[in-house]
């Protein structure tokens, strides 16, 4: 039943490209039934199993004399991000209500994007996984040169050129898994029971970890994340930040940590403290928490904030994965869902509210608009949603973060040390965000501002707020009552660590 | 041998042979005085049939192919790669006269069909032949045709300008090639594939082996300029852009199977000779074991030759595509790239039809997404009058089935799945790995990976004119419904072949099932 | 009574009446009033239905996130009941002197009633991550509520307390965060047994090495930050004068207490021989609280001002009976004083949250007749054109100052008479405090009340019914308090027995 979740984003997307031009309302209705079908089918199949244990969707030959496989499975793990990807798809839907520009275009390479994305998470199969992946590279490419803005056509290429160079990465270490194997399979139950030889693991896990890498905003190789985001129109920057990055940091634990475990074994000497591919992809974590979260504080482009808050925050999943212990790697996958829901929030306010009506980003700009006052629900959002991505207790964040700080604290102390002074900078950059943009300090009092003198701003219209409440929603829900995930996403992740993919 | 075993055997060529007098002569006699379009239709329509009835008779071939007289050795070879590329050359012939259909660019429609049969035949020929000689008849009669074909564009400078070059170069590479086979011949004595090999393992050839890498390099030099490798293929950006639409994509699909297919054949030749677990020359039964010191040498700098130019290709097609602007010059250097990394296929060529099969599936494939990249151009180009990667702006809102065509070819190009592109290049770089899964192996299948994500960048160049960026001429495209047709099958093919691969692969594993 | 979760309740009422109040427009300071008064009902409810033997009762507990030792666990004392209780009232009062219409008026409320939410939750918290969480929820609208609707300085006040207040919740968060590493337990109850047993800092040690003083230090910052303890308070005044009143007086009457409740159940408890270890420097640091309180209050011009140090000054007193009892001992001398000391913080904490609340509710009253003066030399006289509020707000001030016959009376004296006992030279030094504070007192007395009415206040409004009749109850009460503190000192005594039982200091 799950894998109709992929099978209807494709249909929906062929039917977009033959609906009539004329027609918009019917390309956003459709595309808004695709989206919420798979959600409901996601919510659906999420509360009608326990998830203890992989439960295998579909299982056909493919290529049969290659031993590639048409395998669908899904785990905990699987599970809570094909979650998220259907909130995040239908949180888009709703915040490009107002495209004009060519909609149904714009809906079928949007539900192409999704139907990838659903395919990547559900693969059990490393060749069917790496398809998936790269067919999610293409309505990328095209959302964000057409309907984005600054820089798009620059930002869509380097999204798509970067994004294939990590695939091709990829497609090496499954060629050389595929050849080492015997050939027989490209599942990937069968190549993790296949005790590949320690020296192939030692190259094939920061090949294909750096591949995915590329996707989840690892730094030194994030440079397309920020560029990327911007020129993004909305929904795609949504998409980008909240699921696409997601898939990066998926493929990072489920092949690259899943197939090569002994990778990440102790190389026998340490330079700097450094004595693994382990320290060294931790290390990397770290500087991208703090890097990400630096800069940040200095940007003047609303938009960037939110691009290398990304950026930091998915440090923070990379950390957790390193940390190899149940508590980290767990808050890692946690801090996937939570981050997915609150980074794409914190896009639609900045982007679909704020932009499409002040026409600006530039947040010195934004400072003069009193934007308190007259757009008091972008401002309470962005509030709520600012002090999620804080990692306030009560929204999602919060025991995400601290799981991994605690998994950091068991692995390596000092780790967790320069990840709270991300957490700090955090706070920082979120604030500064939030007072530039809507409470300045320059103004006067809400009830001394001017009364007159420039143009109304629209009012809210409801799939903006459909859209904000509904990811609200589900970030305060899962801070709430985090075991709602956490009793899924456990299971699969004891079960990965034990012993790789089996 | 007998003529009765020849005919039998060359049945396939003769049918098309025959078809092509018949064109002439219906052509020229009967349709004297009807009009344009009607002479086209009835001339690809017979080329068609042509065509068909003789994929019909391949089913006929004698098993085994045809030997010479007194003795076992083949000549003409009928089954396994042979038959495939038989196949599937027919059925690329059928595909490029069928953009014919509309064009304006000759009043001589019959010669036309007339020469793209006979230089199929010409392709068919070299595909199954098995003997020096046949080569290189097969060989000028592919290249004269095509020569010829390329010239057609009368009211065209650049038509000519592209034969030109392509004619010289042609010859003078095929004076390389003849050149080199004669070499071979003085060494081993046998004009026979097989008997070549078998003689350049001998101890006797160690002795001559300067001579040998001499006609390596030739023939090299020969094939290499057939498949457009670097550094043979000056001729091709300017015969690309010169040659009428179907011919252009005759050049593109149908040669290339020929030649990969001679290749082929060349590279099983070399290893059937070999047994490596037995550690000397065994062949079959038929040829006496042969015990003593075996001589390697021509194999592996066979294999380094190659490896060579699918490096300079793959580069230098890739990098120099990136700088251009018309559109028919960027699928000649993508051409080159492709060709680059099919000869790393032969570089590393595998014992036992792995090899074969990923070279056959790549190059049948990337044949049948050229001819439609090839007629999706040429509807463009007829509309606006040129080539040029402007004349694609806004194609998306011109014309939204003729755009969404190219994306599915241009995509499959590049190589993103669920394309046939896609399992081209990943069968083809498994059977790589599988041969030689370190060092050098490796090291091009990385670099051919990378070559490809540069090749993503020029495909997207030409997609988002056609996507993306704004169009100067809002005015619909129109463009031949028979055409389009055509066209459309052609991508619903890619697709349907990409996402189940097992179709041709299939298909292509039962033909192996005898040998 | 059993069975209902009356704690959860009385902290979801606020909330659903901040929803509410969202949506109410112009009636949102209605709806905020039926809340508040009902969460005080509440509130008297849980007061009345404590467990007579001083120990946690009306407990709620449900698993959460048992893989970081997070539990649902709500609980009540009468020192969680009184602060319960003290919220309420001061919510209520400061609902009912927001009645002049200003901007928003339905965020306004809105964040108030968040905020009152946010001190139920953390008064009734026995787990550090609800109980944070409800720490970190009070902070938020109280940014705002300073922000949105203060003075002219209030973009740099706001800020201040923002970031200090986040500063010391960062220390204390990375001080529990280490605590838990070493006992793998967030409750307060477990960690209060397990450091009465002894077991507490040997196995912080096994874990982490000899840094439970550091965590300790960083706890203890958390808390001093928000009471204020000199010299982390120089948010203080800037943020009590740019607030509006109304907000000062959550600010000063509840928010301040959450910071001595925090030292009452949280520090003391799990960090006794820690606090027992530097126990001097606190005493110090106590005192200059006291007497730099007092001194700056004299210095001050604004109203304002002068009754935020002396907040300083009487939330001082609170923290020099914490410390002052924290020494190691079982003599039955050393209990009494003891028992005295923690007895006064506790009567402390309500009175003057009371008292300080009341007292700002009159401030409003004169800035809102005065057109927003605030100056003391501005005022004068007022005794003539305002008796009633004359009369009446003489009386807070009489019970801030301490007179005896008013509750600010009781938790100071008792307080003096524990410190006395157990530090006599902090106690005496402390008391040069309580000679400013008269003197202040008496000096805002004469400068508003007394003299020479200038002409401007001839006309000046006295105070009508309406608000006549919100004063008398809270008045009444201080009397009644000062009176008959037994009212309370009876329910609160076995708590302070129980209290102390449970504290090691060694």
């Amino acid at each position: 039943m799950l894998a109709w979740t992929i099978y209807l984003s494709f249909a929906g997307a062929l039917l977009e490209a033959i609906l009539p031009k004329s027609k918009p309302a019917l390309a956003r209705g459709v595309a808004l039934a695709v989206a919420l079908a798979g959600l409901l089918l996601a919510v659906a199949c999420f509360a009608a199993n326990t998830w203890q244990t992989r439960v295998v969707l579909t299982d056909v030959p493919w290529v049969p004399w290659m031993g590639i496989r048409y395998t669908l499975a899904a785990d905990g793990i699987s599970i809570v991000l094909v979650l998220l990807t259907g909130l995040a798809a239908v949180a888009g839907v709703l915040f490009s209500w107002n495209i004009d520009l060519r909609t149904n275009e714009f809906f079928a390479f949007y539900l192409a994007l999704i139907g990838g994305v659903y395919g990547v998470f559900l693969s059990y199969d490393l060749f069917l996984l790496f398809v998936f992946y790269e067919i999610a590279i293409v309505p990328k490419y095209f959302l964000i040169a057409i309907w984005g803005s600054t820089r798009r056509e620059y930002g869509a290429m380097k999204l798509a050129l970067y994004s294939f160079v990590g695939s091709a990465m990829v497609l090496i270490g499954l060629l050389g898994s595929y050849a080492l194997s015997g050939g027989h399979s490209t599942g990937l139950v069968d190549l993790g029971q296949a005790n590949l030889p320690v020296h192939f693991q030692m190259w094939a896990f920061p090949l294909v970890f750096v591949g995915f890498g590329i996707l989840a905003g690892m730094w030194p190789f994030h440079t397309w994340a920020p560029t990327g985001h911007v020129a993004a129109p909305t929904a795609a920057s949504m998409l980008l930040a909240g699921v696409v990055m997601k898939l990066g940091a998926y493929g990072c634990l489920r092949v690259a940590m899943g197939l090569f475990p002994r990778g990440m074994d102790p190389w026998g000497f340490s330079f700097i403290g450094i004595g693994s591919w382990r320290d060294v992809f931790a290390v990397l974590a770290v500087i991208g928490i703090v890097y990400g979260a630096l800069v940040a504080l200095v940007q003047s482009d609303f938009k960037f904030v939110i691009g290398y808050s990304s950026v930091s925050h998915m440090g923070f999943v990379l950390l957790g994965l390193m940390t190899l212990n149940q508590i980290g790697v767990t808050g890692a996958v946690l801090q996937m869902f939570s981050h997915g829901v609150i980074a794409g929030l914190l896009f639609a306010i900045v982007g679909r509210i704020v932009y499409e009506r002040t026409h600006t980003r530039d947040l010195t700009e934004l400072e003069g608009m009193y934007l308190g006052k007259r757009m008091p629900f972008a401002a309470w959002a962005f509030v709520i949603a600012g002090v999620a991505s804080m990692g306030l207790p009560g929204f999602s964040g919060f025991v995400a973060e601290l799981q991994v700080l605690v998994g950091s604290w068991y692995a390596k102390p000092w780790w967790t040390a320069a990840t709270g002074v991300g957490i700090v900078v955090g706070v920082a950059y979120t604030w500064r965000a939030l007072q530039k943009a809507f409470f300045s300090d320059r103004l006067p009092r809400p009830d001394e501002h001017p009364k007159t003198g420039w143009p109304k701003f629209d009012a809210i219209t409801w799939p903006e707020a459909t859209g904000v409440g509904m990811l609200l929603a589900a970030s305060l829900f899962v801070g709430l009552y985090p075991r709602i995930l956490l009793n899924v996403i456990e299971p699969a992740v004891r079960t990965l660590l034990a012993g790789g993919v089996r | 041998m007998n003529y009765g075993d020849l005919f039998r055997v060359t049945l396939p060529e003769t049918v098309l042979e025959i078809a092509a007098l018949l064109v002439l002569v219906i052509d020229l006699g009967l349709l004297r005085k009807a009009a344009l379009k009607t002479r086209a239709a009835v001339a690809v329509l017979l080329g068609e049939v042509g065509c068909g009835v003789a994929l019909l008779t391949l089913q006929f071939q004698a098993q085994g192919g045809l030997t010479y007289p007194g003795s076992r050795d083949v000549v003409l070879a009928a089954g396994g790669s042979a038959a495939v590329a038989q196949t599937g050359l027919l059925v690329l012939t059928v595909l490029s006269l069928f953009l014919l259909i509309d064009s304006t660019f000759t009043r001589h429609v019959g010669e036309f069909v007339a020469v793209t049969l006979m230089a199929a035949a010409g392709g068919m020929l070299i595909a199954s032949a098995q003997d020096l000689l046949v080569i290189f008849v097969g060989l000028e009669l592919l290249s004269l045709g095509l020569y010829i074909l390329t010239a057609f564009a009368k009211q065209s400078g650049k038509s000519a300008e592209g034969a030109m070059k392509y004619y010289l170069f042609g010859g003078m590479s095929a004076a390389f090639l003849l050149f080199g086979f004669s070499y071979l011949y003085g060494i081993t004595g046998s004009t026979n594939l097989h008997r070549v090999m078998l003689g350049l393992y001998s101890a006797n050839a160690a002795q001559a082996a300067p001579l040998e890498y001499l006609a390596l390099v030739m023939i090299a030099a020969g094939l290499g300029f057939k498949v457009a490798a670097v550094p043979f293929h000056l001729w091709a950006p300017d015969a690309y852009e010169g040659a009428p639409a179907p011919g252009a994509a005759f050049i593109a699909s149908v040669s290339k199977v020929a030649s990969f297919a001679l290749l082929i054949s060349i590279g099983t030749a070399a290893w059937h000779v070999f047994d490596g677990m037995q550690g000397r020359v065994t062949i079959s039964a038929e040829f006496h074991a042969q015990s003593g010191p075996v001589y390697l040498g021509f194999r592996s700098a066979w294999g380094e030759l190659l490896m060579v130019m699918a490096l300079v290709s793959m580069v230098v097609g890739n990098l120099a595509a990136l700088a251009q602007t018309n559109v028919r010059r960027l699928l000649a250097y993508s051409a080159i790239a492709h060709a680059g990394y099919i000869l790393l296929g032969l570089a590393f060529f595998s014992y036992g039809p792995r090899s074969g099969q990923a070279i056959l599936y790549y190059v049948l494939t990337y044949g049948l997404t050229t001819i439609g990249a090839f007629g999706a151009v040429a509807v463009v180009e007829r509309a606006s009058g040129n080539a040029d990667m402007d004349a694609f702006l806004g194609l998306s809102r011109r014309n939204p089935l003729l755009a969404a065509v190219l994306l599915v070819l241009f995509l499959s190009l590049a190589g993103i799945p669920p394309l046939v592109g896609f399992w081209a290049k990943f069968n083809l770089f498994a059977a790589v790995l599988a041969v030689y899964p370190a060092g050098f192996g490796l090291g091009l299948v990385i670099l051919a990976l990378a070559m490809s994500a540069v090749s993503l960048y020029y495909y997207l160049q030409v997609l988002k004119r056609a996507y993306v960026m704004p169009a100067v001429d809002t005015t619909a495209l129109k463009a031949n419904p028979v055409t389009l047709m055509v066209l459309v099958l052609i991508a619903a093919g890619v697709v349907a072949l990409g996402c189940f691969p097992a179709l041709l692969q299939g298909w292509m594993q039962s033909f192996y099932a005898g040998m | 009574m059993k069975g209902i979760p009356i704690l959860t309740l009385l902290t979801a009422l606020p909330l659903v009446g901040a929803a509410i109040s969202l949506f109410a427009g112009k009636h949102a300071r209605a709806v905020a009033l039926v809340t508040t008064i009902a969460a005080l009902a509440v509130s008297l409810v849980v007061w009345t239905n404590l467990p007579p033997d001083g120990s946690i009762g009306l407990a709620e507990r449900a698993a959460w996130v048992p893989s970081l030792g997070i539990e649902y666990h709500l609980g009540i004392d009468a020192l969680g009941a009184l602060m319960l209780v003290l919220s309420a009232v001061v919510t209520l009062m400061s609902v009912d002197a927001a009645h002049r219409a200003h901007h928003q008026p339905n965020l306004y409320f809105a964040l108030v009633l968040m905020l009152e939410a946010g001190l139920f939750g953390s008064f009734t918290a026995l787990n550090f991550f609800h109980w944070f969480l409800f720490w970190e929820l009070s902070l938020i609208p109280a940014f705002f509520l300073i922000k949105l609707w203060g003075g002219p300085k209030r973009g740099p006040a706001a800020t201040q307390f923002f970031v200090y207040t986040m500063a010391g919740s960062v220390a204390l968060l990375l001080s529990f965060l280490a605590v838990y590493l070493s006992t793998g337990t967030m409750d307060f109850i477990q960690l209060t047994g397990m450091a009465r047993l002894g077991f507490l800092e040997p196995a912080v040690k096994a874990h982490l090495g000899p840094v439970m003083l550091w965590l300790a230090i960083g706890v203890l910052a958390g808390f001093a930050v928000k009471v204020p303890l000199a010299p982390f308070h120089t948010w203080l005044p800037a943020a009590y004068s740019e607030a509006p009143s109304p907000v000062t007086m959550l600010l000063t009457g509840a928010m301040s207490k959450m910071g001595v409740y925090g030292f009452l159940r949280i520090a003391v408890p799990i960090f006794g021989p820690q606090i027992a270890q530097i126990r001097t420097p606190l005493l110090v640091l106590a005192v200059i609280t006291v007497v730099m309180g007092a001194w700056a209050a004299a210095a001050q011009k604004d109203l304002k001002r002068v009754f935020a140090y002396s907040s300083v000054n009487h939330l001082g007193y609170c923290l020099l009976g914490i410390f002052a009892l924290a020494v190691p001992g079982t003599s039955q001398a050393l209990q009494t004083s003891q028992a005295a000391a923690l007895n006064g913080v506790i009567l402390q904490m309500f009175n003057h949250g009371i008292t300080a609340a009341a007292l700002f509710w009159f401030i409003a009253m004169l800035q809102e007749r005065s057109g927003g003066e605030r100056e003391i030399d501005h005022f004068g006289g007022l005794r003539k054109p305002a008796p009633v509020m004359a009369g009446l707000m003489g009386i807070v001030l009489f019970s801030s100052l301490g007179l005896p016959g008013l509750n600010g009376f009781v938790g100071e004296f008792l307080i003096f008479r524990g410190v006395f006992a157990l530090s006599w030279v902090s106690a005496s030094i402390s008391v040069l405090g309580l000679l400013v504070t008269a003197a202040v007192i008496l000096t805002v007395i004469q400068k508003v009340f007394t003299g020479p009415v200038p002409e401007k206040w001839a006309a000046f409004p006295d105070l009508h019914g309406g608000e006549r009749l919100a004063m008398v109850p809270v008045i009444g009460l201080m009397l009644l308090l000062g009176i008959l503190p037994q009212l309370v000192v009876d329910t609160v005594n076995p708590t302070v027995m129980n209290l102390l039982a449970n504290w090691r200091f060694f």
